[in-house]
C-alpha cells in the first residue's frame, strides 16, 4: 500500500517535471488571460474558439483564456492575482475600472508599448465613443472589445393596437410621453401594459448615464476626478425619470429590476423597454411578436452610455510577453473578427472597418436593427467611470432609487450624492 | 524515570493536537486577529501605502448614513424571521410527529426549502415578486388585487426578503425539533392522559419545556443566521432600492469588494463579531437557567 502511494507521487512529480520542462523549452511566451461574461449564452465557447485560432497561427504563443464570471468578479481575480503575486499579463475587464487599475498601479498605456507608425495608427482604428473610456491623461490604457450601448426595444403589435405607426418610434421626450399615453392598457384600477420600463436596479447609473447625456449633460470629468450630479440639467433627467411614473402614469412606479424587464417585455407587459444590445439575440429567438429596435429618444440631443469590457496589458510584465499580448489583442480586434464577434453576441463591432466586412454587412442587411447600435454610436458618452468608482456609483444609485420610490426629491438626493461624490474625489484633484 | 515519561506523554499529546490546531489558528484565529489589525489601518494602494490611523475607520463609520440604516434593517430582518421561523418549526414538527397518512412525504416537503441553494431559490422568487407577470402578483389578480412592485417599493422589501428566510430556515429547524421529540418518552404521554390533562397543557407544560435545550440551540443558530444568510440580496436587490434591503454583512461585502476598502470592511467585521458574540453570551447566560436538562 505504502509502496504503492510512494510510486504513485514519484511518478507525479515526474511527470509534473517533464510538462514544465516542456513548456519552458518549446514555448517562448505563455500568457494569462481572465475574461468576464456578462450575459448569458455560450460566449465562453466563442472565446475559446478565437483563442484557439490564434494559438494556431502563432505556435510560438500559449494562451491560457480563463473564464472569471463577471465583470465585478474578473476584476476582483485579477486585483487579487496581481497582490499574490502571480499576475495575468492582459484581461478583459470592465472599460469602467480603468480608474482604479490606474490608482493600484496595476496596467500599462498602450502607448508605452506600440513601437511602429502602423501601431500607432490601429490605436486609432476604432470607433472614437468607444475609446472614451479607455483613454484619460492623454494615453490609451484599455482597447474596446465587448462593447455595448443601451438601445429602445419596442412592441411593434402593441403600437399598432394603440393606433400608432409601428414604424415610428418614439424620437423625443415628447412623444415618448404622448404615445406612452396611448399604449398603457388600463382594465379597471389593473394595469395590463405599461407603455414603457427602465430598468432602475443593477445598473441605475448606467440608464441615467443616457438621460442625463440626451438632456446634454456628461455625469463626470475625463479626468475622472469630478461628478455634474447636482447640474440643472442631470436634476431635470431624474425629474423626468421619475415624472414617467409618477406624473404621467406610463411607467410603473418604484424601482423597476433590471433581471425581469426582459421578460416583462417578452410577455408583452411592457411596450417598450430600455436595454442592453447585449439582449438583442436573445429577444429575436423568444419573441413571439413583431419587434422594432430604435435609437433612444432625445430631448436636447440624441444620447447613450457605452458599455461592456476593453482589453488591458498589465505592469508587470516582460517586454516579451507585452508584444505577445499585443499580437493576441490586435488579432481579437480584428475588423473580420470583431464582425464574426458582433454577429454572434450581439455587440458592437468595434471598428468602422468591421461593418465594412463583407460578412457583418449580410448581417446587417438581413436584420437592421443590428445597425442600431453603430448609428447610436455618434451621440454616445463614455459610462461612468471615476476614481473610487465603486462608492461615487453607490451614491448615485441610491440617489436615483430614493428618488424613483418617492423617498426623497430628485434635487435633494441628487445634491447629497454630488456632496458625497466632491468628498471621495478632493484628493484626486 | 517517570519526568521523561511524562515529557514524552505531553509531546505525544501536542502532536496529536497539532493538525486541527493548525487548521484552527490559520482559518479562524489568525483571520480574526489580522481583522481586528487591519480595522486600525487605512486602506493603501500602490501611491498611498496602507498607514495606522487608530481608531479613524471606526470615527467615519459612526458618521455613516448607511451604516446605521443597515444596522436597523439588520436588527427589522432578525426580529422578523427569528421567533415566526422557530413558531413553524415548532408547529411543523409537532405536526409531523403524529402517526398521518403520508407522513415520509410531508416531512420532506417541508425539508426540501433547506437542501436548495439559496441562489438558486433567490432566482425563482425574484419572479415569484416580479409585478405583473410574478406568481404573487397573478394569484393576487384572481381576488382583484392591484398589482404591486413588491420589492421596487422601500416598504415591502425587507419584507419579502424576511419572508424568504422564514420559508428557506424554517424546514431545517424542523429537524432538530423532530429529533428532540422523538427522543420524550412516550409514558409521559400517556400519564398525561391519565390525569386529564388537555393536549394544549401538555403541550405548554411537558413538551415544550423538555424542548428547552434544543430551543436555545435553534434561537442562536437563528440569531447567527439573521446576520449570515445574505445571498439572496445578491440575486434579488443587491441591497436596493436605496439600501432599503441591505444587511450588514452584504454591506461588508460591497465594502471589501466592490469598493476595494479591505479596511473598512475589516473594521464593520469587528462591530459584527462583537455584536454576535455579546448577543451568543447574553442567550447562554440568561437563556440556560431557564432551562431544563434531564
Amino acid at each position: 500500500m505504502i509502496r504503492g502511494i510512494k510510486r504513485a507521487i514519484r511518478g507525479l512529480a515526474i511527470g509534473l517535471f517533464a510538462t514544465f520542462a516542456y513548456a519552458q523549452s518549446a514555448l517562448a511566451v505563455e500568457l494569462t488571460m481572465y475574461y468576464p461574461v456578462a450575459v448569458g449564452g455560450p460566449l465562453t465557447k466563442i472565446v475559446d474558439g478565437l483563442v484557439a485560432d490564434f494559438t494556431k497561427a502563432n505556435p510560438d504563443i500559449k494562451v491560457n483564456a480563463i473564464y472569471a464570471g463577471n465583470y465585478n468578479d474578473a476584476r476582483i481575480k485579477a486585483l487579487a492575482a496581481l497582490k499574490a503575486g502571480k499576475p495575468a499579463q492582459l484581461s478583459v475587464m470592465f472599460a469602467i475600472d480603468i480608474y482604479e487599475l490606474i490608482e493600484q498601479d496595476a496596467i500599462v498605456p498602450f502607448d508605452d508599448i506600440v513601437e511602429t507608425a502602423e501601431e500607432k495608427a490601429w490605436l486609432n482604428s476604432f470607433y472614437p465613443a468607444l475609446m472614451g473610456n479607455g483613454r484619460t491623461g492623454g494615453k490609451t490604457w484599455g482597447i474596446p472589445f465587448q462593447r455595448s450601448t443601451i438601445v429602445m426595444y419596442y412592441n411593434k403589435d402593441a403600437f399598432r393596437d394603440a393606433g400608432l405607426d409601428p414604424e415610428k418610434p418614439p424620437a423625443t421626450w415628447d412623444e415618448l410621453v404622448s404615445m406612452g399615453k396611448k399604449l398603457v392598457k388600463k382594465s379597471g384600477d389593473k394595469t395590463d401594459r405599461w407603455a414603457i420600463m427602465i430598468p432602475s436596479t443593477g445598473y441605475p447609473y448606467w440608464m441615467f448615464g443616457a438621460l442625463t447625456m440626451e438632456n446634454d449633460q456628461v455625469l463626470m470629468n475625463s479626468d475622472g476626478n469630478k461628478t455634474y450630479f447636482s447640474a440643472a440639467p442631470t436634476v431635470q433627467a431624474l425629474e423626468f425619470w421619475q415624472e414617467l411614473g409618477d406624473k404621467h402614469g406610463i411607467m410603473p412606479k418604484g424601482t423597476i429590476e433590471w433581471g425581469t424587464l426582459r421578460k416583462n417585455f417578452l410577455e408583452g407587459k411592457a411596450a417598450i423597454m430600455w436595454h442592453s444590445t447585449g439582449n438583442l439575440t436573445t429577444v429575436k429567438k423568444n419573441a413571439k411578436f413583431d419587434f422594432g429596435v430604435a435609437m433612444l429618444p432625445a430631448n436636447k440631443r440624441r444620447g447613450t452610455p457605452t458599455g461592456g469590457g476593453n482589453f488591458y496589458i498589465f505592469k508587470k510584465t516582460t517586454p516579451e510577453e507585452r508584444k505577445a499580448a499585443m499580437k493576441l489583442i490586435r488579432f481579437l480586434t480584428e475588423p473580420s473578427r470583431a464582425a464574426e464577434w458582433s454577429i454572434k453576441t450581439g455587440y458592437i463591432g468595434t471598428s468602422p472597418a468591421a461593418y465594412d466586412t463583407p460578412a457583418l454587412k449580410k448581417y446587417v442587411e438581413e436584420f437592421p436593427p443590428a445597425a442600431v447600435a453603430r448609428d447610436q454610436l455618434k451621440y454616445a458618452t463614455p459610462e461612468l467611470s471615476t476614481y473610487q468608482a465603486g462608492r461615487v456609483r453607490k451614491s448615485l444609485d441610491d440617489a436615483i432609487q430614493a428618488t424613483l420610490t418617492g423617498k426623497k426629491s430628485a434635487k435633494d438626493s441628487l445634491g447629497s450624492a454630488q456632496s458625497q461624490s466632491e468628498r471621495l474625489l478632493k484628493r484626486y484633484q | 524515570m517517570t519526568s521523561a515519561r511524562n515529557i514524552k506523554n505531553q509531546v505525544y499529546g501536542w502532536l496529536l493536537l497539532t493538525p486541527a490546531a493548525i487548521l484552527l489558528v490559520t482559518f479562524t484565529h489568525y483571520p480574526a486577529i489580522a481583522t481586528l489589525a487591519q480595522s486600525f489601518f487605512s486602506t493603501g494602494t500602490v501611491t498611498r501605502p496602507s498607514k495606522f490611523i487608530g481608531l479613524d475607520n471606526y470615527r467615519s463609520m459612526l458618521e455613516d448614513e448607511v451604516f446605521w440604516q443597515v444596522l436597523e434593517n439588520n436588527i427589522w430582518y432578525a426580529v422578523g424571521t427569528i421567533p415566526i421561523s422557530i413558531a413553524i418549526a415548532l408547529l411543523m414538527a409537532v405536526w409531523v410527529n403524529e402517526k398521518l397518512p403520508l407522513r415520509g412525504l410531508v416531512r420532506m416537503s417541508y425539508f426540501t426549502p433547506t437542501i436548495l441553494p439559496m441562489i438558486a431559490v433567490a432566482n425563482i422568487w425574484l419572479f415569484f415578486y416580479t409585478p405583473e407577470i410574478g406568481l404573487l402578483d397573478q394569484v393576487g389578480a384572481l381576488f382583484g388585487a392591484p398589482s404591486h412592485n413588491w420589492l421596487g417599493d422601500t416598504d415591502t422589501v425587507l419584507g419579502c426578503i424576511i419572508a424568504i428566510t422564514i420559508w428557506k430556515e424554517a424546514g431545517f429547524f424542523m429537524i432538530f425539533y423532530l429529533a428532540a421529540l422523538q427522543t420524550l418518552p412516550p409514558e409521559l404521554e400517556e400519564a398525561a392522559k391519565l390525569e386529564g390533562a388537555s393536549r394544549w397543557t401538555f403541550f405548554r407544560r411537558v413538551t415544550f419545556p423538555l424542548l428547552m435545550p434544543t430551543t436555545l440551540f435553534v434561537l442562536i443558530n437563528a440569531v447567527i443566521n439573521s446576520f449570515k444568510l445574505v445571498d439572496q440580496l445578491f440575486i434579488l436587490t443587491k441591497g436596493g432600492p436605496d439600501n432599503a434591503s441591505s444587511l450588514l454583512l452584504y454591506y461588508i461585502y460591497e465594502n471589501a469588494f466592490s469598493f476595494f476598502d479591505q479596511n473598512y470592511a475589516s473594521t464593520l467585521t469587528v462591530v459584527l463579531l462583537l455584536a454576535l458574540a455579546v448577543i451568543a453570551i447574553g442567550q447562554f447566560v440568561i437563556l440556560d437557567k431557564r432551562i431544563h436538562y434531564r
